[in-house]
């Protein structure tokens, strides 16, 4: 099939690689099963696993637990209750229902740690982690789960306590479990990506590390995640997976570099620009001039990204930059899928200030979903409960039309307020018109 | 007693809070120097990716695919290669691939061949199949129906053509899940357990293990009802009114809802996250009551392999599966993928009306 299914030049150093020698006292339990997904050319789990059990004898029943759940396709973990000293969250405590066959992975905890943001490590400190796992715990680290964490995935009631004292005395701390704030996830942006339109890594902080509080000791309705992507692709899947979604973009201009759409056009040609680029633009916000320059309608372009992802030479976001703020995404339980909703469509993010008046809102959110959300209700599922125009009004902010895709189509509402409330909307525009 | 427990203590030590680290810390000194100047980006070749910064900094980017669970020999092998290859730094991709940076072209070479010498693959990069988002299954998961890292790895072994190269009509982001929670999130393809019967309910157990009135609360049909059986308080279940979803099984572990035959795996289409072109999407039912069985689940993959590459052939640059299937409408779906559609795939929950056809656009 492809070079990896051919002989390792160096097998020692190869993943398919198995010590010859067993330091773990306790037999193998057999794995028929999981040994066949030892074949095949992407690197094997559960080779990884038969390394460590070489090592310890948590993994050697842990492996033989995993096998007994492919024969009978059942899990056998519960939850229960463990943390560290100080905290009431964090750790994803497992105890094994099948301890009696399997007692050395009877307690086969994970602990949850943030990664730093934007999921940056040296090679130094991922030896160190890997390290400190190894001494406290299975040695299994699964880089990295679907809220964010680095998962330290085995570890025994005590032994989450010295695994956790050693790692925090280097700067990490654990990440959320329960209802509480979640470990947040941010992109690599700024650091490595031409189409970053803020700092994702200091929103991300700002965000997270003022609700630590909020993380460490679970006392909300549920769950709230924060993500950060840096432009509208949207790379940390923010609008669909957290309650607080921030989204980079950009308010003036796209930038246009007229020389690079000459050679696009001339390279790709003008058939091919006009089916990918041109047509796919979906607002018709993009027209391809007989000089085989690019003509931009800036006022209807939605921001979506594709014209720029497809000419990354010749286009990029605009100067002025800021963030959308989109709040109330998740998936099914209990009502159903929901988008999280554009609730600010544009702030600036370039001083301290604007810093802070973003850590407010959050915390406004934050404190009337707690006040008004139900237990288990996600901050989305209390917005469809109560509706939007509630929302707004709980956390102080105006209504905008970027919130809607359009207006109501039913009658069946009351319109007592109306004068009072088109004032409101009249007052507010105009400072703006005065000022143009 | 007191004394003692003040002793205990002391001993405690008070945890740091600090909360998320600054990822500067472990950033490529090129990153930091160019934070928030880069220029533009292209891919040299599947798996590379090569930045250039308004200084005129250059960066090289080599993705490479990992099983995500590792441990001390894994780790220490790629960060062997980095070292010896590479230049020290490294990040994750939020689909678990590594990423190495180097500021030099000449590198890139001998990095890749280094990890495929070591049996990883470098890809996952532009319109490829990259890694598969991943949960935890019955390695780690209190309510699992399925395993995760056995999914993943027997569809990547059948997809790693697809991983090393790009030949997609755009990328593709493959999902599992393990339960109907759905951890593994919106996906091109999204492959996700659906149980088919309701929970199976210990009423032994029941009150001593569930908080009862949450476990009502929980249900999104109102089909829990709490009762008294076999003298002993409880809660039962109207098996019409359920519809298998599983909510009430984490909270009331009695309630088992997983069943190794009646668990099924179901696929779904056209999740998108990203705002480009369309707006982000759900992705949609298109097959279910394929077997979940281990250990390499081949049912799900023809399922899969027969979706993504009726995707290739018949998609147009740029579009994703979700895109795809909105220009080519669902009838030409069922058509040329060959999946039943059934009165299934008709949705009924609250908004169901927005997903009929209330026009006269008809493909013929």
């Amino acid at each position: 099939m492809s070079d990896a299914t051919k002989q390792p030049k160096d097998p020692q150093r190869h993943s398919t690689y198995l010590p010859a020698e067993k330091k773990s006292t306790k037999a193998f339990h057999a794995t028929p099963m999981l040994d066949q997904l030892e074949s095949g050319p992407w690197p094997s789990f559960v080779t990884g696993l038969k390394r460590l059990a070489h090592e310890n004898n948590m993994m050697v029943d842990l492996l033989g637990q995993l096998e007994h759940s492919y024969k009978t396709r059942l899990g056998y973990w519960k939850g229960g209750t463990v943390s560290v000293f100080g905290y009431g969250g964090g750790i994803i405590p497992r105890f094994s229902e099948v301890a009696s066959l399997f007692p050395e992975s009877k307690e086969f905890h994970t602990l949850r740690v943030q990664p730093p943001a934007g999921n940056h490590y040296t090679t130094k400190m991922l030896r160190q982690l890997s390290d400190s796992w190894n001494k406290w715990g299975s040695g299994l680290i699964a880089f990295h789960g679907q809220t964010g964490n680095i998962m330290f995935i085995g570890s025994t009631s005590e032994n989450t306590q010295h695994f956790f004292d050693e790692i925090n005395a280097y700067g990490f701390d654990l990440g959320g479990a329960g209802p509480c704030v979640r470990t947040a996830m941010s992109c690599v942006g700024a650091a490595r990506c031409e189409q970053s339109c803020a700092n994702e890594h200091r929103i991300h902080r700002t965000l997270v590390n003022n609700f630590i509080d909020d993380m460490h000791r679970p006392a909300l309705p549920y769950k709230f995640k924060f993500k950060v992507s840096g432009c509208p692709n949207d790379c940390m899947n923010s609008i669909q997976r957290a309650d607080f979604a921030v989204i980079g973009t950009w308010r003036d201009d796209m930038q246009v570099d007229q020389k690079e759409v000459k050679k696009y056009v001339a390279g790709h040609g003008r058939k091919y620009t006009i089916d990918n680029v041109i047509a796919r633009c979906p607002t018709r916000a993009l027209s391809l001039n007989d000089d085989d320059t690019l003509e931009v309608d800036n006022k209807s372009c939605v921001r979506c990204m594709h014209c720029i992802n497809v000419m990354t030479k010749a286009l990029k976001p605009g100067k002025d930059r800021g963030i959308t703020l989109l709040i109330g995404g998740k998936r099914t339980l209990k009502i159903g899928d929901t988008m999280g909703t554009v609730i600010v469509p544009f702030m600036k993010m370039d001083t301290d200030e604007d810093y802070e008046k973003l850590r407010q809102l959050a915390a406004t959110v934050i404190d009337f979903w707690a006040e008004n959300g139900l237990e288990h209700e996600r901050c989305g599922e209390m917005i469809e409960r109560i509706g939007l125009a509630n929302f707004l009004e709980g956390i102080g902010v105006e209504v905008d039309p970027n919130m809607i895709t359009h207006p109501r189509t039913s009658s069946y509402v009351r319109l007592d307020d109306w004068d009072q409330e088109a004032q409101k909307w009249i007052d507010r525009k105009k400072p703006a018109a005065v000022q143009a | 007693m007191a004394q003692a427990q003040a002793v205990e203590k002391k001993q405690m030590r008070t945890p740091i809070e600090s909360g998320c680290p600054d990822g500067m810390q472990y950033m490529h000194p090129l990153m930091i120097k160019n934070f928030g100047n880069w220029k533009y980006h292209d891919r040299p070749r599947p798996g590379v990716l090569h930045h250039v910064a308004y200084s005129g900094d250059e960066i090289w980017t080599v993705r490479v695919g990992t099983q995500r669970q590792l441990g001390p020999y894994e780790i220490n092998l790629l960060c062997d290669i980095v070292d010896k290859y590479g230049e020290g730094f490294v990040r994750f991709t939020i689909r678990s691939n590594l990423e190495v940076m180097v500021s030099s072209w000449d590198k890139v070479g001998p990095l890749i061949q280094a990890f495929n010498d070591a049996g990883y693959p470098v890809g996952g990069t532009g319109n490829s199949v990259t890694m598969i988002s991943h949960t935890q299954g019955w390695l780690h998961c209190d309510i699992p129906g399925t395993d995760a890292s056995g999914v993943v790895k027997s569809l990547m072994d059948e997809l790693y053509e697809e991983f090393v190269k790009e030949e997609m009509p755009n990328r593709v982001h493959i999902t599992t899940s393990c339960c109907q929670i759905n951890c593994g999130g919106q996906g091109d393809i999204a492959i996700n357990v659906q149980h088919t019967k309701p929970p199976k309910i210990n009423h032994d157990l029941v009150a001593n293990v569930c908080e009862r009135p949450s476990v009502v609360a929980r249900c999104p049909v109102a089909a829990i009802r709490p009762a008294i059986v076999n003298g002993k308080p409880s809660l039962e279940v109207d098996e019409k009114k359920c519809i298998c979803c599983g909510a009430c099984y984490p909270p009331c572990p009695p309630m088992q809802i997983n069943d190794p035959e009646h668990s099924k795996l179901a696929i779904w289409v056209g999740g998108k996250n990203s705002n480009a072109r369309s707006k982000p999407m759900f992705q949609k039912l298109v097959a279910a009551g394929l077997p979940n069985n281990p250990p390499r689940w081949p049912e799900v993959a023809a399922v899969v392999k027969k979706i993504l590459y009726t995707y290739k052939k018949d998609a147009r640059d740029w579009e994703r599966v979700g895109d795809w299937v909105e220009r080519i409408g669902w009838p030409r779906f069922f058509e040329l993928t060959g999946l039943p559609f059934t009165k299934f795939h008709i949705d009924n929950w609250r908004g169901a009306r927005n997903s009929l056809n209330a026009s006269a656009h008809i493909r013929f």
